[in-house]
């Protein structure tokens, strides 16, 4: 095969990417001819294109395959998690057009940045190179910073675009500080090469300070401490459907991101030995579950809350990570779903907190909604139960698996810590519960809630609640794909 | 060889004085004038050692974008740039202690250091010889088929970085007027003249 047949070659196995990439710009340049009166249109059309890049996701082949030369790869993994991102991509513009609407900052290039940061975020999930790693990982970030600061007029939305820049950029400094030393040290970018120099060899010191500057870099990703800092500050500041985005579909691309980087390229499956970047990433968990449990109970704006509560989670997920076997990467994988599930529900609660005067976002407010809209308060008190681990709900389920994964690996203590957490935080998801059913009513929300938030409301609780019938595919789903990783 | 030489003593005379200006001249403009001096020359110098590509770079970039850039926040921006002198000699001292440290650390790195030209022979893309393959189509060899899915995200990186800066600075303010030609066409008689008769020693 010559070069212009393999590069033809690489170009059918990223057709999702590719749908993305020149959609985007058809639509950036539709909304460039027919100006903002268009957005309504733009946004549904990228609807329909993150369902077109779905369906070509699932057309990808069944096996592991290489693309551009080994820096790009297309395997169960990757098609499983871009599925979860697009959706949650999907959901989370599907929420924002009347928002932007009302609001009155409803401009077309609103649903082009969400497009293209879900190609960045495609682009991470599918990396097999420093290089392509780096790549999407900026592609999404510089869309997002643009995205949070996208309320120009907000003082808070610019201050937050404000800081995730600026803190964003320092954490891709440390990440391709840490790229250029594992560069350094192995003389390779591809991750197919790293693994075949590095399993036999072990890792060497210079090796592991890369190691721990690109965990730097990606850990600031997925928001778990002690790089954290800017996730309550920029969730607070950023526009409600911007923040729902945020808290779902990035966390998710660059878990699995973190996921492929270290089970790839830096586990050794054979020799079951305990692979050397278990320790740091057993701190970040345990710090994450902790100040996610602790630092969320003074909160008053739910916001914020849902910031720490994010925090949290990221810890259970990168509890299963620290298991590094394929147990753990199951339970990763099946806790980012109901993750998933459970961030869009919560959100589309807080865009129907609408008053006369405008969004309000005071838990203290939600005071009396089982008497003002009994089936929302419904919806997201099991929302609730489901984000503290309350079985039967669906919540408990991705702790379990998690915490099993931990267990069989002998990391005794981070799993006492993990359900120790939990129960912490058990206490500000309940809170609200008790607000909602026990608290003098305070002025109902203006209704009619939106169709469309309405549906995703009642789905994602209808999901959490009768979880069990879906447990079984699902896991047998996950199982395979992570299977695929080993 | 004796050409090559005049040519590389030159360049190199050129670029230090000018560089000694940029900081010497009293007018900030003249600062990026001498600049692009500098640029201009060290683009020569690439080119005398074979790496046509870099001295085009070196001028598109820096001397069409960058020193450009200096020039409008020179123009555009009143600064007071003698009062910013004002302490230059007060500081001297310090500056020139740095700058000694600098150089020491420099002179020791660069006496240590030794290059192992064998290390050249193994790299996964070695530079092909002139004669066979220019420098620019040698780099476009690799740009356009094995690095060309970073290449296209680079290009990607850049149209969001473009649209960011686009929404989060352009404002359509209602009380600007705008040139729009069609309307400067179209426009009538009617429109624009009005005729008023005028009586005798009245005025209006």
């Amino acid at each position: 095969m010559n070069s212009s047949e393999m590069i033809s070659a690489s170009f059918t196995l990223v057709l999702p990417e590719v749908f993305l990439s020149v959609g985007a710009m058809a639509l950036l340049m539709l909304g460039v001819f027919r100006g903002d009166r268009a957005t309504r249109l733009v946004s549904w059309l990228a609807v329909f294109l993150l369902f077109v890049a779905g369906v070509a996701v699932l057309q990808g082949p069944e096996l592991r395959t290489l693309a551009f030369g080994g820096s790009f790869v297309v395997d169960p993994f990757g098609q499983f998690v871009k599925i979860l991102m697009l959706i949650g991509v999907a959901l989370c513009l599907i929420m924002s057009m009347n928002f932007i609407r009302e609001e009155k900052f409803e401009r077309f290039e609103f649903p082009v940045l969400i497009v293209l940061a879900s190609l960045g975020m495609s682009m991470m999930i599918s990396a097999n190179d420093l290089i392509s790693l780096y790549m999407g990982v900026e592609l999404q970030s510089l869309s997002l910073y643009v995205l949070a600061a996208f309320n120009r007029d907000s003082l808070r939305s610019s201050e937050a675009g404000m800081k995730y820049f600026v803190l964003g950029a320092l954490s891709s400094g440390l990440l391709l500080y840490g790229c250029s030393l594992i560069y350094g040290f192995t003389g390779t970018t591809n991750f197919d090469v790293l693994r075949e120099t590095l399993i036999p060899g072990g890792l060497s010191i210079g090796l592991i300070f890369g190691l721990v500057f690109l965990l730097a870099g990606l850990a600031f990703k997925v928001s778990a401490v002690p790089f954290h800092m800017w996730t309550p500050d920029v969730y607070e500041g950023a526009p409600t459907p911007i923040t729902a985005l945020f808290s779902a579909a990035p966390k998710i691309a660059a878990m699995a991101l973190l996921v492929r980087v270290l089970i790839w390229p830096f586990t050794d499956v054979a020799l079951s030995a305990v692979p050397e970047w278990r320790q740091i990433i057993v701190a970040l968990a345990m710090l994450s579950m902790v100040l996610g449990a602790f630092a969320a109970i003074g909160q008053s704006n739910i916001k914020r809350l849902m910031a720490y509560s994010s925090i949290g989670h990221m810890g259970f997920v990168l509890l299963g990570l620290a298991a590094g076997t394929q147990e753990g990467v199951r339970g990763v994988l099946v806790y980012l779903t109901i993750y998933l599930v459970m961030t869009v529900g919560v959100f589309a609660c807080i865009l129907s907190m609408r008053r006369r005067e405008g969004m309000v976002e005071d838990i203290e407010e939600l005071a009396g909604l089982s008497r003002n809209h009994p089936l929302m308060a419904f919806a997201l008190m099991v929302l609730m139960f489901s984000l503290a681990g309350i079985p039967p709900l669906a919540g408990f389920f991705a702790k379990f698996y998690v915490l099993v994964a931990a267990v069989h690996e002998g990391l005794y203590t981070l799993a006492i810590v993990g359900v120790l957490a939990s129960v912490v935080s058990a206490y500000y998801y309940l809170r609200i519960v008790k607000i909602m059913y026990f608290d003098e009513p305070a002025e109902p929300f203006l209704s009619p809630i939106g169709g469309e938030i309405r549906l995703i409301l009642g789905a994602s609780s209808l999901f959490l609640l009768f979880y069990v019938v879906f447990a079984f595919p699902l896991l047998g789903v996950t199982d395979l794909v992570a299977r695929s990783l080993f | 060889m004796i050409i090559h030489a005049i040519t590389f003593y030159t360049f190199a005379t050129v670029i230090l004085v000018s560089g000694f200006m940029v900081i010497a001249a009293r007018n900030p403009v003249h600062s990026v004038l001498f600049l692009i001096l500098a640029f201009f020359n060290g683009a020569g110098l690439f080119v005398l050692l074979g790496a046509e590509f870099l001295a085009m770079i070196l001028v598109i970039v820096y001397v069409g974008a960058v020193a450009v850039l200096f020039l409008f926040v020179v123009m555009m921006l009143d600064i007071d740039f003698t009062q910013m002198r004002e302490g230059f000699l007060h500081y001297l001292p310090v500056g020139a202690l740095v700058g000694l440290v600098v150089l020491v650390e420099l002179v020791l790195v660069v006496g240590q250091a030794s290059v192992d030209l064998s290390a050249v022979v193994h790299a996964a893309h070695p530079t092909p010889d002139l004669s066979v393959r220019s420098n620019t189509a040698a780099l476009g060899d690799f740009l356009y088929t094995d690095f060309v899915y970073f290449f296209q995200a680079a290009g990607l990186i850049l149209l969001v970085a473009m649209i960011g800066a686009i929404v989060l600075t352009l404002r359509h303010r209602p009380g600007v007027r705008r040139q729009v030609i069609a309307d400067q066409v179209g426009r009538k008689r009617e429109e624009g003249v009005e005729i008023v008769s005028v009586k005798p020693g009245q005025g209006l």
